[in-house]
Parts: C-alpha cells; structure tokens; sequence
C-alpha cells in the first residue's frame, strides 16, 4: 500500500504523467463543449434553438437558485408554524398544538435525493436476492439447469413492461394507514430489482462454478461444513465476478430508474425531465439537459463508488480494475 | 496388520468412447511410519491412485484400507499437498494453517492452543517469518511450504503428497527436499509421495513403487532403498550404493519407455503392411 501510494507520488511529479492524466481528458471536453456549441445552435425547434454549453451552465445556476429560494421558504414556514404555536400554548398551555410538514414542489435537487435513494434500495434488494440464487446455481447443477430458462427468459424484459405489473400488484398488496414507504417509492425501487438482478445472478454463478477444482479439494478434504465452504471457499474466489456483475446491475438499475419514473410520474429525476418536457417553456431544453448530465455524472458516481468498495473487498489485489 | 492396504484397486474412467481403464489391481501395504514414493512415466496414473487413498475419487474395483477401516470419502487423516500449493490467496499463511487446525481441532484445544499449535508447524517448515504474508506475496517454494505445514498440522495417520516439489526450480526443491528429510527425521509419519525425479525418490523413500505405463496401469517393481538415515544428498552423491538404486530405477523407467515406443512401431508397422 505505502509502495503503491508512493509510486503515484512519484508519477505526479513527471510532468509528461500529469498531461496524460489530466490534461488529455481536459481537451477532449473542450473539443467536446465546442462541437456542441456549434451544432446546437444550427438547430431550431418547437421550444426554440438547442441550448450549447453557455445556457445550459445559466440554467444549472439557475436551478440551484431556485433549489436554496425553496429551501427559504421552507425554513420560513416551520419558523412560522413555530412562534404561531408557540403563541397558543402561551395563552392556553392546554391547547393542542398542530404541526404541519411543508408541502412545496420538490427541486431539482430533492429529485436528485429521491432518484439515488431509489435506485440505491432497488439494488440492495436485488444483490440480496441476486447473491444467494446465484451461489446455489454456482453450486448445484440441477439447479442451474432448473431455474437458467427463466432467468434468461426474464433477464431481456424492458423496465417499462414490468411498471405497470408492479404498479398494479403494489396497490393491490401493499394497504396500510401508516405507510412507512410510499407507494410510488415502492413501485420504481421494485421495477430496479426485478430489472438488475439478473447480471449478479448470472455473473455469481459463473464465479462459484468455476472455482479453482484445487481449493475444492482442500474443502473435501478438511470436511468444511456447508456454511463454512460457503464463507471461506465459495464467496470469496467468486468476488471477482460477482462484482463485476453488480457493477453492470447498478448500471442498469439507473438506467431503468430514470425510464420507470418518467413513465409511472414517480418523484425523481426522470419526472423532472418529463415536467419540463410537458411544460415547454424556452428554457425546458436547457434544463432537461441539466438534468442529462446530472444523470450521467451520477450513473459514473455509482460506478466509481462499486469499484471502490471492489478494491477494499477484492482480496486480488494485483487485478486491474477499470 | 498393515497400517495402510491398497487391495486389488482398479480404476475405470467413463469416456465417450467407452470405459478407459487407468489403474489394474494395483496392491500395495505400507507400514506405519515408511515413506513411499510412487514413480512413474506421466499419465500412468500415479496421481489417480494418491486420489483414491486421499478419497477423492472412488476406485472402481477394490479399494484402500486404512487402520482395518476402508476409506470411501476424503478426511483430514488423509491430508493432502498439492503439486500447486492449493493455498486459499485471500487467507495469510497464518490464516491458511488456522482454517485446517480449526477444524480438526475443534472442541479439542483451546483457541491459545490451536493459535501455537498453527505457529508451531510453521516454525516447522522455516516460515514463521512470513506467516501473516498472502501467498501471493510470497515465492513458489514459500507456498508449498505452508502447504506442507497446513496438511502436517492436521496430523494425518497418512501424507500424501503429489508431486509437491514439481513446480519449483532446482534449487528450491533441493532446499524443500532437506526440508523434508528433516522433519520426516522428526515426526516419522506415514508418507506416500507421488513424483518422476529419481533422485528425490532415492533420496527420500523407504521404498520406490514404479508402476508400469497406463492405460491399465500396474505396480511393476517395488525397490527397498536401504540406505542409512539420516541422508546427505552431498554424500550421496559419491555412494555407490545411491548410484546402484538410482540406475536401478532409471533402467526400469527407460526399459519401460522403450518397450512401449516399440509397442508402438509394431503396431504402426503392421498398419502400413
């Protein structure tokens, strides 16, 4: 570790490392940012002429702004309801007091909140399920014959064809008075499992059925219990794949996210972009733009965060991991 | 009663093309504390029978008897060491002896005992400076060493060995070769070793089992090495008497590669006419 970290300390240094580490991507952004900004503006729609970079900044600022002006007026309220309660249990101490949430639209950032908190319950639940199935599919032969057919047959299926399903079979099984989720976190956080499990599944299964035949020896040979293989052998010379699985899940589950909300009017990221498009102000290209490179910069977040926790958990550490 | 029996084993493997015998009636008895080397061309299926008595595999006719109880299934009082270490790569040296320690020993030493115990046989094969290391930061020889110390710390009634030394260069496996000596000198246990270096098998056996070229695969001659312990392989190498078993082995094994090469010719001969 110290080695490795002194290497790249090393390698700051040479400016030549430097120019190709930072700098040759910094060009290609400004060749990127430049050609976009010329074509843009040759086109003209219905909602006027496609925004270029310059807008599209404006808009990001502007967005920001509106998202702290909310937060104000939030602030404002509780402060409000605060000294208005106050006031009536000075006069009767007895009085029963009513304290009200804030109601305002949600920001493009409490979008943002809600789309990660979304997709990341989505695949938790589904690397949950994925996981184990593909550790007894890894393990039994039979199995994997039994359950492949389905698993190939569901793993195609668009987002979109399963919304209405579990929009349908959440409304109809989940009836509480205390709702601890609401019903449309429920619907878009389950469409993300039942659409990214499927590469966990396969990839853990193609990793526990091709451990090293030697180190399954050695578990016969110590007559390791069936837990303890698991724990000791199985899961960790499977990591490898399995994580490379979960990273193409989280991928897809953003994916899918961002579809789902669109077409189920689910609070998110993908609602702010159908807003604005139904909305069709001169400003709704640029801000939907906003939001497409916040989509973009986001999905990339998730996947550095997975290629993080691989590294930690990755006992191969001489791997390259990209 | 003899401590380990082989008794009339025969392997057959299923192929597409039918049954392919590798191992025919193979018998053998070893007494408890000998060291037997099993020498062989490759592919005679040296390895099949090490697999049989470890329980790996099942033999097809025949099987192994081990303190009058017949073997049908692999156990830690048969462990094994592996050509290529078998060393679980996210588990420390340390960590790799625990896991076997742990699990003959559980319930039977304290956690302070196993924990001396796992120290103590790596203290035996000279690694107790490397033992929180991974394998993969370790070299070749160092590996195979903790795989050593991982199958000693289960005190097996049997070792066996396939092959251990066969992936090192010649240096370290001389190194490990003395290794070996010495803690055979200490602990005298039961060892079948499966290997096609002549003079490791003259160095280290009791006795050498040559088996004759598969398929169906015998013991073809069975040589006591009677020379005193402990060796040297530096004085050895001027004895006559090394020199006697060692040609004694190697004329065996080029006898039987000629006879098959000449298998072979007649067969082709007899095709072309």
């Amino acid at each position: 570790m110290n080695l490795a970290s002194a290497i790249i300390l090393d390698k700051v240094k040479d400016p030549k490392v430097v120019f190709n580490k930072l700098g040759v991507p910094l060009i290609s952004i400004a060749i990127f940012l430049l050609l976009w900004g010329a074509v843009a503006s040759q086109i003209k729609t219905s909602l006027g002429v496609v925004p270029g970079p310059g807008k599209v900044w404006e808009q990001t600022v502007t967005l920001y702004d509106e998202h702290m002006e909310e937060r104000d007026k939030e602030t404002a309220f509780y402060e409000r309801q605060h000294k208005r309660n106050e006031r009536k249990l000075a006069s009767n101490p007895d009085a029963e007091v009513k304290i009200r949430a804030y109601t305002g639209k949600p920001t493009f950032f409490d979008q943002i909140v809600t789309s990660i908190v979304t997709v990341l319950t989505g695949f938790l639940v589904a690397t949950l399920i994925a996981i184990p199935i593909g550790i007894i599919c890894g393990l039994s032969s039979t199995l994997y014959t039994a359950l492949n057919p389905i698993i190939q047959m569901f793993k195609p299926v668009s987002p979109l064809a399963w919304l209405p399903i579990v929009t349908m079979i959440v409304s109809a099984v989940y009836i509480t008075d205390d709702p601890l989720f609401e019903k449309s976190f429920l619907n878009s956080a389950i469409t993300v499992t039942l659409c990214c499990m499927w590469p966990t599944i396969i990839n853990t299964t193609v990793g526990v059925s091709s451990i090293n035949k030697d180190l399954v020896n050695v578990s016969r040979v110590l007559r390791l219990g069936w837990m303890t293989n698991i724990f000791k052998i199985v899961l960790p010379s499977s990591i490898p794949m399995m994580f490379a699985g979960l990273r193409v899940s989280l991928g897809i589950g953003w994916m899918v996210l961002i579809a789902a909300e669109m077409l189920a009017q689910n609070p998110g990221l993908g609602k702010f972009v159908w807003d604005e498009f139904q909305n069709g102000s001169s400003n709704s290209l640029a801000r939907i733009m906003v939001a497409v490179l916040a989509i973009g910069l986001i999905g990339f977040l998730l996947d550095r965060m997975m290629l993080l926790l691989q590294r930690r958990v990755n006992w191969d550490k001489s791997a390259t991991l990209r | 009663m003899a401590h380990l029996e082989i008794s009339h084993m025969s392997m057959e493997f299923e192929t597409p093309d039918g049954p392919f015998r590798a191992l025919d009636d193979i018998q053998l008895t070893i007494g408890k504390g000998e060291f037997v080397s099993l020498i062989g061309h490759s592919g005679c299926g040296k390895s099949t029978v090490l697999n049989v008595v470890a329980g790996l595999y099942q033999a097809t006719t025949g099987g192994v008897i081990l303190d009058g109880k017949e073997v049908n299934e692999p156990g830690p009082d048969r462990a094994v060491v592996f050509q290529n270490h078998s060393l679980l790569p996210w588990l420390t040296a340390y960590e790799n002896v625990e896991l076997a320690v742990r699990q003959v020993f559980k319930g039977i030493k304290s956690k302070a005992e196993m924990r001396d115990w796992v120290i103590h046989n790596l203290e035996l094969v000279h690694m107790e400076h490397a033992m929180h290391k991974r394998p993969d930061e370790i070299s070749g020889g160092m590996k195979q060493r903790v795989g050593i110390a991982r199958a000693l710390s289960m005190e097996p009634k049997v070792l066996l060995m396939d092959e251990p030394f066969g992936a090192l260069d010649a240096l370290t496996r001389a190194h490990m070769q003395d290794s070996l000596i010495e803690i055979q000198a200490r602990l005298n246990n039961t060892v079948i070793m499966i290997t096609h270096d002549v003079d490791e098998a003259v160095l280290l056996s009791d006795r050498i089992v040559m088996m004759t070229n598969g398929p169906a695969a015998q013991v073809g001659e069975i040589m006591s090495i009677d020379l005193p312990r402990p060796r040297n392989r530096v004085v050895l190498a001027d004895s006559s008497e090394y020199n006697h078993y060692r040609a004694g082995v190697l004329k065996f094994l080029y006898e039987r590669q000629k006879s098959e090469d000449k298998g072979l010719r007649v067969v082709k001969s007899s095709k072309a006419a």
